[in-house]
């Protein structure tokens, strides 16, 4: 079964567990996907599947060229996963929700929301500075951003302002609470990387499932 | 895709429909590590909120001098049953200005139903189990 979706974010809600507990939920929209190419060892030096996502009209040739006698419609995202077993999958096949079921737990990639251009205390949770005793306008200052004569220059890397958000951000090992295969959505537990509508890509975690699994709650 | 048409709710029909004003006796679970008994906590519906799986109502009861106010989530499966005590008039949808007020100056005056009082054959049928209800409160 291959690994993993394209999806697209619909939103939060949240869900009661049987203790009554709210559980903060995404909905996440998984498909309907395609696979659109199957790359082998033999032929492309190692094993995957290329997936597409969400129709569209807009498609250059080399896209629709890339597409074109796969029965797969024109598809605006392409993304590539790892399968378990390559022989499961076919070009043209159709995947959607199923592929994931309640318990599992799964790695997301999302393009979080722009911030624009944001001061340290916003960007890298500076403190800013006092005040009172006497400070007049260092309210959210950086403080200081280097040393003196030695080295006589501001580090590489030294945290300031600048621009924030709208970079890609994964969340790894979230739950995967409920699975609808009719309407193709996947409600994963907490928050997911980005505005609603943006497009998630949305993973089996393998290497935390079982650890976490023994010790989960509820 | 709407998220919460995406949730699908089970029907709560032993919830009546609250609405700000209104005294309410609300039967809570508790879970006290194995054991699971039932709280009542009566008091004066401060507001309401309605969407679906997010409806929720406040309530405020003055215990011991001290105003406590709970929300309940309409759809919890710890939300036993909801019992209308008394149904209460009141202009705001919000009854915030509970909060700064004490005693006598708290009551809410009861609602009067208009389309029962007109029509008086129905309503006097109907009648009945408010009353007891009423009854109940002043003890």
């Amino acid at each position: 079964m291959i690994r993993g979706l394209i999806a697209k974010k619909i939103g939060m809600s949240h869900i009661f567990n049987s203790e009554g507990q709210i559980i903060a939920i995404t909905a996440l929209e998984c498909g309907p996907c395609f696979v659109t190419q199957v790359k082998s060892a033999d032929k492309d030096g190692y094993d995957a599947v290329q997936v597409g996502f969400s129709e569209t009209k807009r498609l250059n040739a080399a896209q629709k060229g890339h597409l074109a006698g796969k029965e797969v419609g024109s598809l605006k995202y392409l993304r590539e996963f790892t399968v378990d077993d390559l022989s499961s999958v076919k070009v043209g096949q159709k995947l959607g929700a199923d592929v994931f079921q309640a318990g599992d737990f799964v790695n997301v990639v999302g393009t979080s929301k722009g911030k624009g251009f944001q001061g340290g205390v916003k960007r890298y949770h500076f403190k800013g500075g006092p005040k009172t005793h006497g400070q007049s306008d260092r309210n959210r200052g950086p403080g200081a951003v280097g040393a003196t004569t030695d080295p006589g220059r501001v580090l590489k890397g030294t945290r300031m302002a600048g621009h924030m958000g709208h970079r890609r951000v994964s969340e790894r090992n979230l739950r995967v609470m409920r699975v609808d295969p009719a309407k193709n959505v996947v409600f994963v537990e907490g928050a997911v990387p980005g505005a609603r509508g943006g497009i998630i890509l949305i993973e089996k975690s393998a290497k935390i499932a079982k650890a976490v699994k023994s010790t989960a709650k509820g | 895709m709407e998220i919460e048409s995406l949730i699908d709710l089970e029907p709560k029909t032993n919830i009546p429909e609250i609405s700000p004003g209104d005294t309410v006796k609300v039967s809570f679970k508790i879970k006290e590590r194995d054991r699971e008994r039932i709280q009542v906590f009566q008091g004066v519906v401060t507001g309401v909120s309605n969407g679906k799986i997010r409806s929720n109502f406040t309530v405020r009861r003055v215990t011991y001098g001290i105003g406590v106010e709970r929300t309940f989530f309409i759809n919890s499966p710890l939300l036993e049953k909801v019992e209308i005590a008394r149904r209460g008039s009141v202009r705001r949808a919000r009854l915030y200005y509970l909060r700064g007020l004490s005693g006598k100056a708290t009551r809410i005056k009861e609602k009067r139903d208009l389309a029962k009082s007109t029509t008086e054959t129905t309503a006097a049928v109907e009648d009945a189990p408010v009353a007891v209800a009423e009854s109940e409160q002043e003890t």
